[in-house]
């Protein structure tokens, strides 16, 4: 029996010929990844073990990028015992402020992570990594630590769920409205403790970015992890970032899929999930109330890209954002930020009465930066939608691309960019 | 190894924004942490919750983050075990990891209900109801996870080894 792209990836790097779905396994790392929130727990675990080092000091990524600059005092504390760590241990690529993104779009951009690697980290959208080619998956602070100190971590190799990507998407159909509709397809433990392999032709009319915001999301479905094949595009981004050796796996013809769908890009519109899973998706067609918002939300590691930022400022150019609706923008990199400067789309954000933030993950997971009251209601690119997770636990959050959030904002209600 | 306690019952879905919301995740203390547990699903858990009790829930408990404080909390309020149809698999992970015992099984999570007395033996799997007096056939522990748990967590038993 044949293995899928993922399966060949694990097997690899667990010096194996062939692996099964089920089986456990030791696989060698080549990155584990932590932010501000997870690592100082992994340092707590990592205090209680016998070691001395860590097992490769250029193979750990340590990102400040969820309350920084610091948001209070904890925080400060947090960040500063990560310092400490990464100082002590001459951690090469620790991102601190100054330095720091979102770790999901930071990480591709340095360079860190490439096609053929096996990744793990400390923040459940790891899976980002997928959209290269790679094997990532998201773990807790003990298999952080863990992995820190012996470069390797446990896994049951997972079965795969093939997404076969036709067609060409229309004008306001990105990446997130994709994966928004596998999801409410499949639901959030569609794909539980399974591999979302994503291969056909339609797939060569994505973007990088696009490709990103896809694997971003495959944890919002239950997968271990997403992945994507490597094509000519992939190749041309993993040149212009990375000097590290890239590995092409392919799946074999002969793979076992636990489940196959088809998804024509053609016949996908913008799409809206409601409060309170990312699975309760809708159409514009099938929203027939007027939902008013209270804000509007663009960045995060899902949609907070370069060119999720043009199509952001395509839709407010010369526009204003409406009466009291805040309308909060985060590149989400330095280079993002600084690209969006020059390209003058800052400008047109500010001018709509937008605002443009440090990059953080701030809001996402109502950590600062945009904190919802009670009876609020915000139209968010993130990924998440519970109870809570940007604030009030009475207020509501809605998952859409930023063509959909930037709508939004100008006339204060949930807005296909199609009817404005 | 045995868990025996009274339960506090859940649906779909629990996830980990509501077993600790991301505003106390700067919190470091375990103790100050867990007065937080479940606080968004249901403020009354903490006033509650005695050491020994059991959460049973339904499907994909501890969807979401990647967060550990998830189950450090569950585990420091004094759950011995949770019990649900599946887990989110890096909450399943993580729990196994800081020595929570958890176990999959649907059946239990549809028959047993609110305050039930409920106890789990860990080597067979089976759980018990005794208040309604029946009983259900959990999945058991692969052995190096019986292990880990019982060292109360992956870094105890790397350091045992």
């Amino acid at each position: 029996m044949g293995m899928t792209m993922t399966q060949k990836i694990l097997a690899e790097h667990a010096d194996l010929d062939t692996v099964i779905a089920g089986q456990l396994i030791e696989a060698e790392l080549d990155l584990v990844l932590g932010n501000d929130i997870t690592t100082p727990v992994a340092i707590h675990e990592m205090d209680k073990m016998n070691y001395e080092d860590v097992f490769h000091k250029n193979k750990i990524a340590l990102v400040m990028d969820h309350f920084i600059p610091n948001k209070d005092i904890k925080s400060a504390e947090n960040c500063k015992c990560v310092r400490d760590f990464a100082c002590k241990h001459e951690i090469t690529n620790y991102f601190d402020v100054g330095q720091m993104g979102i770790e999901h779009a930071l990480l591709p951009e340095k360079g860190l992570t490439v096609a053929g690697d096996v990744i793990i980290g400390a923040d459940s959208h790891t899976c980002t990594y997928g959209a290269l080619g790679a094997f990532s998956t998201g773990v807790g602070s003990t298999d952080m630590a863990a992995g820190m100190v012996t470069g390797k971590a446990w896994f049951k190799v997972p079965s795969a769920i093939r997404f076969n990507i036709v067609g060409n998407p229309s004008k306001w159909v990105s990446g997130k409205d994709i994966i928004l509709h596998i999801i409410g397809m499949i639901g959030v433990d569609g794909a539980l403790y399974k591999s979302m392999e994503f291969v056909g032709d339609g797939i060569k009319n994505l973007t990088m970015d696009d490709r990103f915001t896809i694997a971003n999301m495959a944890i919002e479905a239950g997968a271990k992890n997403g992945i994507f094949p490597v094509d000519d595009l992939t190749i041309t981004y993993l040149e212009e970032h990375s000097k590290r050796p890239y590995k092409i796996y392919e799946a074999d013809e002969d793979a076992e899929y636990d489940g196959e769908y088809t998804i024509d890009l053609s016949k996908l519109q913008p799409t809206v999930a409601f409060p309170h899973l990312p699975e309760n998706t809708k159409t514009f067609d099938e929203i027939k109330d007027v939902i008013k918002i209270d804000q509007a939300v663009i960045g995060s590691c899902t949609n907070g890209r370069i060119n999720d930022l043009r199509i952001a400022a395509e839709i407010l150019k010369g526009k204003n954002i409406a009466k009291n609706v805040r309308c909060i923008i985060i590149p989400a990199t330095q280079a993002i930020y600084l690209q969006a400067m020059e390209e003058g789309l800052l400008k047109i954000f500010i001018e709509a009465g937008a605002i443009v933030s440090t990059p953080t993950c701030g809001p996402c997971l109502g950590g600062y930066m945009g904190i919802l009251a009670a009876g609020e209601r915000c139209i968010s690119t993130t990924n998440r939608n519970f109870v809570g997770r940007m604030g009030h636990v009475d207020s509501e959050v809605y998952l859409a691309s930023p063509a959909v959030a930037a709508a939004s904002a100008i006339t204060g209600a949930i807005t296909c960019p199609c009817n404005l | 190894m045995n868990a025996k306690g009274k339960v506090f019952k859940y649906g779909d879905n629990v996830d980990t924004d509501v077993i600790i919301p991301a505003r106390y995740l700067a919190i470091q203390d375990r103790k100050e942490l867990a007065r937080h547990c479940m606080e968004d699903i249901d403020v009354h858990f903490i006033n509650e919750v005695k050491k020994g009790d059991i959460i049973v829930a339904e499907r994909n408990f501890g969807c979401g983050s990647s967060r550990e404080h998830a189950p450090l909390v569950i585990k420091e309020a004094g759950i011995s075990c949770v019990i649900a149809e599946t887990f989110a698999r890096i909450f399943y992970r993580n729990a196994i990891n800081i020595g929570l015992p958890i176990i999959e099984c649907a059946d239990a999570a549809k028959g047993i209900e609110k305050g039930d007395e409920v106890e789990v033996d860990f080597d067979s799997g089976m759980i018990y109801n005794h208040t309604k007096g029946t009983k259900y056939q959990g999945q058991s522990f692969p052995e190096f996870m019986q292990k880990i748990i019982k060292a109360e967590g992956l870094i105890n038993y790397i350091n045992e080894k």
